[in-house]
């Protein structure tokens, strides 16, 4: 028994506005693999009455938050939100899955979720003299756990600094001293913490004085702009800095990528923040480069199930992957490289390439990598 | 001999809608206290005809010559009360209203701040009664003709009615012909009569009717005067033109909503997705999609209407039947295709509808509930992919034509039209009738009409009948010969008006002229409104509304600004405290 009272669910989460039309359901992309039903959901919490047991409800874990449900919601509610606030009663009630107290655990205490010791996070960039941030600096580049301490996404990272430093803007990074921003804290569950959080980090950006924010992942981006009390703090994804560079020609490619490209929208920059030119805008700057579209891109985009703290969780469903579901897109359509802009799509693509043996046909690469590689 | 004012304060219960949150006693007692109060009544409905009779009386047996009313808003019973008191002889503009209903119970808690505040507007109105003036109202002849914007439909329709009645009409139509959407259909619902026997005739009738004059590739420029005597001025081609008319009906139509702003549905991208008004044109030919017959047909329903994250709230009332006459005549043209209709709610509501419903359905035609989510390439087909709610479960269904039942929204132009016919738009950003129950036709504007899907989403039954309903409406002040002029009008003062025009610049309805001789404003007292523009403008206070005067207007004010809340334990009020039971 995991019961909670449903009542107070339904009028948080405007759950009385649902006609359910199924909209949400029909393209959520978990719910073609599990059985994760988010209008089911909504109809159970309203005709609960008092009491609704989440006892076996496994599948609130398969939410990967790519808002494909809220997106498409003709009555302007959010299922995603919902569900996220279910979770909210698992994790009040220690009821989570070990990875996920792990996960929440090493956030508290060595602000990633990635179990990486705090005094590690700036190693990544140790031999390339970055400035420490401080008052006056234009740009805070806010790297992000995973970039900061995966070798993979750390790649990223490296590449969007040479960029940077050619396009002449003036940044600074934290360090050690940087701290998880809290977006996928907030989407297991653990409100408490991500406040906590979000207070903590807020202090910190206002003593140093930081008016501008750039971020290596779509996830950070989206909670610093739209879950963060509000501060006055204009935050970009890189993504949509480099556009701006690239339109005001101050980032200019001298070399050629003789490649065909396309472009994998992650959830938290297209369908969560409408970010859906920027992107193929620096693409499309790459001399040489072939740009084609997958049939489901932009708001269709197929999510690549690393979000929403899927990281850290299986799901319930693990022998489907939409990852090599996406791959086989990108194969499909004629691209030689997969081309994303956020680090779990990074990983989580990669995977599903080396799983297909297609390493040979398909590079999975971050945009940021790749325009590095056209300087 | 100075004038003492009488005045008769009489507070409405309004059943419970008042004296639930409001102590009507204790407002009824205060008032009777104020300056100028003779006798101070309530009652449970001052509208009834008891509750009128008990005003008639006592201007009769107690010589009021001012009355004040606390109810509800005058858009509601001023002209009652207004013609009460008249009946008795005392002049309309000698009534006030005190709205202590919309702007006071309706919208507070009970509580002895809503009582205080029904004082403050029951005083304030008390105040301005003691200062009104008789105002004269007087009657202006109409011009016998009327102007139709739109010849769509609904367009046609009314003006070949008023034309019929003995009126000249003139027609304005933007594009180069007339029958607008209807004339894009092929077959109409319940009945599948083609759209064009329909629609030929009424096209051939006001084409040739003597007294319809039709103005195709044709629009409204602009727009004076007032209801009765209105001075259109017209673009004609090349040509420009002015024309009078007494009456205006606006039957503009809509748009079609662009299914692109739902870009998960591929219109605009995969060529097997269309419209259902597409679907019209595609039905009178061979039903192809890339060179072959459709073999699996999927209609969705919906789209773009009853979607609040687009701003269409509302339902557009025919997609329904549309998408249930289309699906029987793809039955029909293709006896082997199957056709899949997913929809959220069948509204099968007019006459006929669920009947039309039914023998889509015993045709072949599968309804699953449902509102897609998405479409998405598979090979040379598209896959609609949804959830059957019925079955609980997310379903992939392959199509080879794929039918978008899109909603009506509001013509782009609609601001525009609005601005120069000064019309309101409801929320749903159609034109607004001025009551969505009592005056479905007429617009908050006198003389100006609605007819048609500008008014809100209508199938060509419900067009029909506002047209006509528009129509005779709209006859209204042609037959008549003329039509009262409001009396609340500007007047100048020439002692201080230095005739600098500023009124005149921001007056909408022409109404005010510099004098040829004197040097000062004049304002035309049958162009003029009444809305105070200029007073307001006016930099010497030169200008005063009748009715609505600084003098009356400051007195206002002044009682709200010095209130004090009573104590009843105090002594008795000073006039006559009635309440019948």
């Amino acid at each position: 028994m995991l019961q909670i009272e449903a009542h107070p669910i339904t009028l948080q989460y405007d759950l009385f506005d649902c006609i359910q039309c199924g909209k949400c359901t029909g393209g959520c992309p978990m719910a073609m693999k599990t059985r994760l039903n988010p209008r089911s959901i909504i109809l159970r919490l309203l005709t609960a009455g008092d009491g609704f047991d989440l006892e076996g409800r496994e599948e609130l874990w398969d939410c990967t938050t790519c808002s494909t449900c809220s997106s498409r919601c003709p009555k302007k509610v959010n299922p995603m939100e919902t569900i996220i606030g279910l979770r909210g009663a698992f994790v009040e009630k220690g009821r989570v899955h070990p990875n996920v107290k792990t996960a929440l655990e090493s956030t508290f205490r060595q602000g990633n979720p990635l179990t990486m010791p705090r005094d590690q996070r700036g190693a990544w960039a140790k031999d390339l003299g970055l400035k420490e941030y401080a008052e006056g600096t234009e740009f805070l580049y806010y790297v992000g756990c995973t970039p900061s301490y995966d070798p993979r996404a750390q790649k990223v990272a490296r590449s969007l600094v040479t960029l940077l430093q050619k396009a002449g803007i003036d940044f600074g990074v934290l360090g050690n001293q940087e701290n998880c921003c809290g977006s996928e804290v907030r989407r297991l569950g653990e409100q408490g913490l991500f406040e906590m959080m979000a207070e903590e980090n807020t202090e910190t950006y206002k003593g140093l004085g930081v008016k501008k924010m750039l971020t290596t992942s779509p996830h950070c981006f989206n909670v610093y702009r739209n879950d963060y009390p509000k501060n006055g703090m204009a935050v970009q994804h890189y993504t949509q800095v480099l556009a701006g560079l690239v339109e005001e020609k101050r980032l200019e490619f001298s070399g050629k990528l003789e490649k065909t490209i396309t472009y994998h929208d992650p959830c938290y920059l297209g369908k969560h923040n409408g970010i859906f030119d920027e992107p193929r805008a620096v693409l499309a700057a790459i001399p040489g480069a072939t740009l084609v579209e997958m049939d489901r891109s932009r708001q269709k985009s197929l999510c690549c199930e690393g979000g929403g703290g899927r990281m850290w969780l299986e799901g319930t469903n693990p022998s489907v992957r939409l990852a090599q579901m996406r791959v086989k897109e990108a194969l499909e359509a004629g691209a030689q490289v997969l081309a994303t802009a956020c680090p779990f799509c990074l990983l989580t693509l990669d995977e599903a390439v080396k799983h297909l043996n297609a390493e040979d046909r398909l590079q999975v690469l971050d945009i940021a990598e790749l325009a590095a590689q056209a300087l | 001999m100075t004038f003492t004012p009488r005045i008769g304060v009489y507070v409405c219960h309004c059943g419970i809608n008042i004296a639930a949150t409001v102590d009507v006693g204790a407002v009824t007692q205060w008032a009777a206290g104020l300056p100028g109060v003779v006798v101070s009544r309530d009652y449970t409905y001052m509208c009834s005809d008891p509750g009128q009779a008990l005003i008639q009386n006592d201007i009769r047996e107690l010589g009021l010559n001012r009355v004040v009313v606390a109810s509800c808003s005058p858009r509601m019973h001023e002209p009652t009360f207004r013609a009460a008191v008249s009946a008795v002889d005392l002049n309309p503009y000698c009534f006030e209203m005190a709205n202590i209903r919309e702007q006071c119970s309706w919208v507070h808690p009970a509580a002895e701040t809503t009582t205080q505040k029904a004082m403050h507007l029951v005083g304030s109105a008390v105040a301005k009664a003691a200062l009104l003036q008789p105002l004269e109202q007087r009657q202006a002849p109409t011009t016998p003709a009327a102007l139709v914007i739109g010849g769509g439909i609904a367009g046609m329709q009314a003006a070949l009615d008023i034309a019929d009645a003995g009126f000249e009409v003139t027609l304005v139509e933007r594009t180069s012909s007339l029958g607008g959407h209807v004339g894009l259909l092929h077959r109409t619902f319940p009945t599948l009569e083609p759209t064009a026997d329909l629609l030929g005739a009424i096209v051939e009738r006001a084409t040739h009717h003597e007294r319809l004059r039709v103005l195709t590739e044709a629009e409204v420029t602009a727009v004076g005067g007032f209801v009765g005597n209105f001075d259109v001025d017209i673009r004609h081609g090349h040509e420009k033109e002015k024309v009078k008319v007494g009456a205006i009906i606006v039957a503009s139509g809509f748009d079609v909503f662009d299914a692109r702003r739902r870009p998960e549905l591929g219109y605009g991208v995969y060529p097997e997705v269309i419209t259902t008004p597409e679907f019209e044109q595609l039905s009178q030919s061979e039903v192809k999609i890339n060179g072959r017959e459709p073999k699996n047909v999927v209609f969705i329903q919906c789209v773009g209407s009853r979607d609040q994250a687009l701003g269409h709230p509302y339902c557009s009332r025919v997609c329904c039947m549309v998408t249930a006459k289309q699906a029987r005549l793809v039955r029909e043209r293709l006896p082997n295709a199957r056709v899949t209709v997913f929809y959220m709610d069948v509204r099968a509501f007019g006459k006929g509808f669920e009947e039309f419903y039914d023998a889509t359905r015993q045709a072949g035609v599968l309804y699953r509930r449902g509102n897609p989510s998405e479409l998405i390439r598979r090979g040379d087909r598209v896959v609609v992919r949804a959830e059957d709610t019925l079955l609980g479960e997310p379903v992939e269904v392959e199509a080879d034509l794929v039918i978008l039942a899109v909603g009506m929204a509001p013509r782009a132009d609609t601001d525009a039209l609005a601005g120069l016919l000064k019309l309101a738009r409801s929320s749903d950003g159609f034109f607004m009738e001025a009551h969505p129950k009592l005056r479905p036709v007429d617009t908050a504007m006198a003389g100006i009409f609605l007819a048609g899907a500008c008014q809100g989403p209508k199938d060509i039954t419900e067009t029909i009948a506002q047209a006509r309903a528009a129509a005779a409406t709209a006859m209204i002040p042609l037959m008549r010969g003329e039509v009262t002029v409001e009396a609340a009008t500007s007047v100048v003062d020439e002692e201080l008006c230095a005739g600098c025009g500023q009124c005149a610049s921001i007056c909408t309805f022409g109404a005010l002229t510099l004098h040829p001789t004197k040097g000062v404003m004049v304002s035309n007292a049958v162009l003029c409104q009444g809305c105070g523009a200029c007073a307001t403008a006016c930099p010497s206070g030169a200008i005063n509304v009748r009715h609505f005067t600084f003098d009356q207007v400051m007195a206002q004010i002044n009682v709200v600004s010095d209130f004090r809340a009573p104590v009843f334990s105090a002594a008795p009020a000073e006039a006559e405290v009635a309440s019948p039971s």
